[in-house]
């Protein structure tokens, strides 16, 4: 009993949250490795095009309640994502339009673009800000849980309750669906494969007709809807607040790089090992401990929450140290 | 100025973080045109002809003086001389990546001079460059989709085809093409190349840094690509070989036209030996 | 128009827009704008030496700048005895653990064979190294912090004079940048980028949380200063009389002088520091950094040891860093670790550096007093325009109030436009590179 107690406090506060965090970070750190891969640079505008997915979908969330459109116990923000993606998407087109159209032509070295990319940033920074001002916007509605802790103790007759969070069962389902649908496009379809043999050997997919604008185009629409997807959900899960998600690119840049640059797969694998890292040194084990016997004497926390940064830190260059490359030896795209 | 480089953009102060800056797969490529100019008919002459090339890489000096390259249909053309000579320039120059200041490129009678190499592989180029010719992380099987990416009819039968022309493809298929071996690397090189269903065929150093045995291997299916019809033209730095199967061959010294002939005919010369054949 | 001329017009462009500000705001304002715009110049200065002289791109100058903070709450404020009786002792021994951990897991990878053997001594010496270390840290940093805690808790500084806090920043710094960069450039390709955006919100994280080194978010206040207090001054008949002579009054005239005070200080800093900038560019050691930068291949070919200048490089330059973080926390008079933002001490910092042209320490100093005279002005502009173009609204009109509101993120957006506008119509800067 005590040891089924201790599994399901350690599933509450760590397997859980872990899970769901983990899922968010692999869809950013996915945006982050395409844009490695295909356009060659590290985006420092990410978070801020998560931020900027994420606040259109606030805002069409906010304009659904109003005039009445809900999904029941669901958030409304499932109704809401597909515009925001569509929203992001045209901000992101825009912007390359704009702005990284000509470092391609001008055949740019990959570090200009990152300094270019951080004019963007303070662009999109800016743009949300001045949008929908800094602060903390909840637009969470529904059902708050799938299961909560009092629940589970009725229905096993434990000590420990397990909370889900609606948004953390939605996290990881439309998480899962997402990499499905990107996987099956890059290794099944066509235009999925001209994008990895751009991203492979960028003369040579010139020699075989594939049109270097069009693989840069659906990598944008891409990135947009991993961005926007990996907003909303964080958002959801969390609270939406501008700043917190340009703070997210540092794990999210240490998930891309801890799977290996420009591997989809390692920037998933990555996302898990930085969340569930983060989670656990994070987490007091004052409590699973007593149930599995150990007396501790303090609360058992290895760092306190403070520090989650410095364990991406650390991870990372763990990693780095004994596999420069990444744990996916980062594989092209 | 730093980065040796006239255009700003391009100096990256010599930053190699790997953190924010991916260098692999990187274009090279320079082509004389980005974008193509007008082609136009001209009447008889052979298949594919380089006539009377003059020309540079960018705005560099010329590298290549008054030098004529050309294959006859159904014919194997090679292109031989000593390291240096412009052999692959002269390749180079007939595929569109030097700018060609005076003289022409035609193909199956057609000036196709002003255009961008990728126009040139939709008028029938196949190009095999001399390294970076395969997509290392896809399968053997995706690189020859990808080699067919211009086309969209049904490519199962050019992709058997291949498969029949190198067995040990098809084996591999779903293996990434990276793993391979050189001589199997080269392979799906070429077969990538074949996959566009090309008019003429052209190789640089297609036995670069392979063994003897596997450099015998892949002469012996370049003359069988030959008997389908294909014309062919290769540059070579095993002379005496290439110039075994040849039909014709060429001999350029510093960018220029030293000897021109059969292979038999340059086989035979004597000053083509001393100089180029180790006697 | 000669280079020398454009130059001269750029700087006197600058100087004119300050001298503006005191014309129509106050010269309050520009002194102040002056002052932070100087420290800014410093910072550039620094990045400068790590970008624009190698090439190597730092994303944490904000922990750098943090750590000059931090170097002035340890040098310049009162010495606190008992609190280094009760615990300061114990916490330096167990930092020196913690540090003899990490020494003894590098020393285990490095001679144990690879294998699982090395792994699992590895994580035997890390994990056993971690809890001895929290087992003496914890008691010893609890009891430093239960010391007064409202209004000191922490182990104090060294009550030297705040002006010795500057090179110790520099020091601070220094040895911050050379764990990172021993780290992060000695990999075998180099992932400097991803190492200081991580180090610096590492060191902010400490800052924050950390009460016992410098109080953690319930900030250190009253800092120690170089230049006299207002107070002390309007107290003085004398200066009040000689404020009096020039028609100001002494509330007015003290403020004036203890900026001066600060605007002379700090320019004497940044023109020394810009000449050592000028003759390393000028020596052979700049030379070779040069040479490095623009193809490594052909100096690592002629013996030369690229890590190890870029590592010195990067020394330096976070020293520089830190020494601007130094000087602004004693002109704040306060540590406020919650005020370092990545956007304001990192990314403004590189917008001055690639505005005022990458490469030139004359182009780093005026990128970085223009930007930092629009970051503050911007501001005010920006509002103004708001009223301007929603004038025409009603007064309680939802957007018009919105605008009206936002206008203060309007110096994110105009940041990003400048940054943008900059590289692409001149990309090499305002003052661009010899």
């Amino acid at each position: 009993m005590d040891f089924l107690n201790a599994l399901v406090a350690l599933s509450n506060f760590v397997l859980v949250p872990g899970i769901a965090y983990g899922s968010q970070l692999a869809l950013g750190a996915l945006g982050v490795t395409l844009i490695y891969g295909i356009l060659r640079f590290s985006n420092f505008a990410h978070g801020d095009t998560m931020a900027f997915g994420a606040m259109v979908a606030v805002l069409v969330t906010w304009w659904m309640q109003g005039i009445g459109i809900g999904l029941g116990p669901l958030p409304t923000a499932l109704l809401a994502l597909p515009f925001a993606i569509l929203g992001c998407m045209a901000l992101l087109l825009v912007t390359d339009r704009l702005v990284y159209r000509f470092y391609r032509e001008q055949k740019a070295k990959p570090v200009i673009l990152v300094i270019v990319s951080m004019g963007v940033m303070f662009i999109m920074n800016g743009l949300v800000r001045f949008i929908i001002g800094p602060d903390d916007q909840r637009f969470s509605d529904g059902e708050r849980f799938i299961i909560s802790a009092r629940d589970f103790k009725e229905m096993t007759g434990l000590d420990e309750g397990l909370t889900i969070k609606t948004t953390q069962g939605i996290t990881v389902i439309v998480a899962v669906i997402a990499v499905a649908l990107l996987f099956w496009f890059l290794n099944k379809t066509r235009t999925g494969k001209s994008m990895r043999a751009y991203s492979d050997n960028e003369d040579l997919a010139l020699l075989s007709g594939i049109n270097p604008e069009r693989v840069v185009m659906y990598t944008w629409l891409i990135v947009a809807a991993l961005a926007t997807t990996a907003g909303v959900l964080y958002g959801l899960d969390k609270s939406f607040k501008p700043f917190v998600y340009f703070q997210l690119l540092l794990p999210i840049f240490a998930s891309a790089i801890v799977g290996g640059l420009g591997s989809p797969l390692g920037a998933i694998a990555g996302g898990f090992i930085i969340a569930f890292s983060e989670v656990t040194i994070t987490y007091a084990w004052k409590k699973v401990l007593e149930y599995i016997g150990a007396e501790p004497s303090g609360l058992v926390q290895l760092l306190s929450t403070d520090y989650k940064f410095a364990v991406s830190f650390v991870i990372l260059l763990i990693v780095l140290l004994f596999r420069p490359t990444g744990l996916f030896r980062g594989k092209s795209v | 100025m730093s980065g040796g480089s006239d255009n700003p953009w391009q100096d990256g102060r010599g930053n190699k973080d790997h953190s924010i800056a991916n260098p692999r797969g990187t274009g090279t490529m320079t082509p004389a045109h980005r974008k193509s100019g007008a082609t136009k008919k001209v009447e008889g002459g052979p298949f594919l002809i380089g006539d009377t090339m003059t020309g540079g890489y960018g705005k560099g000096p010329d590298i290549l003086h008054d030098c004529t390259i050309a294959v006859e249909a159904g014919q194997i053309a090679v292109i031989v001389g000593p390291n240096g000579a412009g052999k692959s320039t002269a390749m180079k120059a007939v595929f569109g990546m030097l700018d060609v200041r005076s003289g022409s490129v035609r193909l199956d009678g057609e000036d196709i001079t002003a255009l961008s190499p990728q126009d040139r592989v939709v008028k029938g180029m196949g190009f095999v460059p001399q390294t970076s010719n395969i997509f290392t992380s896809m399968t053997v099987e995706e690189n020859l989709e990808m080699g067919a990416f211009i086309r969209r009819d049904d490519i199962s039968g050019t992709m058997e085809q291949v498969y029949d022309l190198f067995p040990i493809l098809k084996e591999k298929r779903y293996q990434p093409a990276g793993e391979l071996s050189g001589g199997q690397r080269q392979q799906v090189a070429v077969g990538r190349a074949l996959m566009t269903k090309p008019k003429v065929l052209m190789l640089d150093e297609p036995t670069a840094g392979v063994s003897p045995i596997v450099m015998d291997e892949l002469f012996d299916r370049i003359i069988e690509v030959s008997r389908t019809g294909l014309p062919i033209l290769m540059v070579e730095q095993n002379a005496r070989q290439a110039l075994e199967i040849a039909d014709k061959g060429y001999v350029l010294v510093q960018g220029r036209n030293a000897y021109t002939g059969t292979g038999k005919e340059l086989l035979a010369d004597h000053e083509v030996r001393k100089s180029f054949l180790g006697g | 128009m000669s280079v020398p001329v454009k130059n001269t017009l750029l700087f006197a462009l600058v100087g004119g827009l300050i001298l503006l500000t005191g014309f129509m705001q106050s010269w309050n304002s520009a002194l102040l704008i002056m002052n932070m715009g100087l420290v800014s110049a410093v910072m550039a200065i620094g990045v400068n030496l790590q970008w624009g002289f190698a090439g190597l791109f730092n994303v944490g100058v904000m922990g750098f700048v943090a750590l000059g903070g931090l170097a002035v709450v340890l040098v310049s404020t009162d010495v606190r005895p008992e609190a280094w009786a009760d615990g300061g002792w114990g916490i330096v021994l167990a930092l020196l653990l913690g540090a003899a951990t990490v020494i003894a897991a590098v020393y285990v990878s490095r001679r144990v064979p690879k294998g699982m053997a090395r792994t699992v001594a590895m994580l035997a010496v890390l994990i056993g190294g971690f809890f001895v270390y929290r087992a003496v840290l914890d008691p010893n940093v609890s009891a430093v912090e239960a010391l007064n805690p409202a209004a000191a808790g922490n182990i104090g500084g060294l009550g030297l004079p705040v002006l010795l806090a500057w090179p110790a920043g520099a020091l601070l710094a220094a040895g911050a940048a050379w764990l990172i960069g021993k780290t992060a450039l000695g990999l075998r390709s180099d992932y400097l980028a991803i190492a200081t955006l991580g180090i610096a919100e590492i060191i902010i994280a400490v800052l924050k949380n950390e009460d016992w080194l410098a109080r953690g978010v319930k900030n250190v206040i009253g800092l120690p200063r170089p230049v006299p207090y207002e107070i002390d001054l309007q107290g003085d008949p004398a200066f009040v009389e000689r404020a009096a002579g020039v028609g100001l009054d002494p509330v007015t005239a003290s403020t004036l002088y203890v900026k001066v005070g600060y605007s002379i200080l700090f320019l004497i800093v940044l023109l020394v520091l810009l000449w050592m900038a000028q003759m390393a560019l000028k020596s052979p050691w700049g030379r070779m950094m040069r040479a490095i930068r623009d193809n490594e291949v052909a100096a690592e070919a002629m013996g030369k040891d690229v890590t190890r200048r870029h590592l010195q490089v990067f020394v330096l330059g976070s020293a520089v860093c830190g020494i601007a973080g130094a000087m602004m926390t004693t002109l704040d008079g306060q540590l406020t670790p919650g005020s370092y933002q990545p956007l304001r001490f990192t990314f403004l910092v590189w917008v001055m550096v690639i505005v005022g042209g990458s490469g030139n320490n004359f182009g780093a100093v005026l990128g970085a007093m223009l930007i930092w005279f629009l970051w503050v002005q911007v501001e005010p502009i920006g509002l103004w325009l708001m009223q301007v173009i929603t004038s025409g609204m009603a007064e309680d009109n939802a957007l018009r109030l919105h605008l009206i509101d936002s206008a203060a993120h309007m110096r994110l957006l105009t940041m990003g436009v400048i940054l943008l506008l900059v590289l692409r119509f001149s990309p090499r800067g305002l003052i661009p590179e010899k």
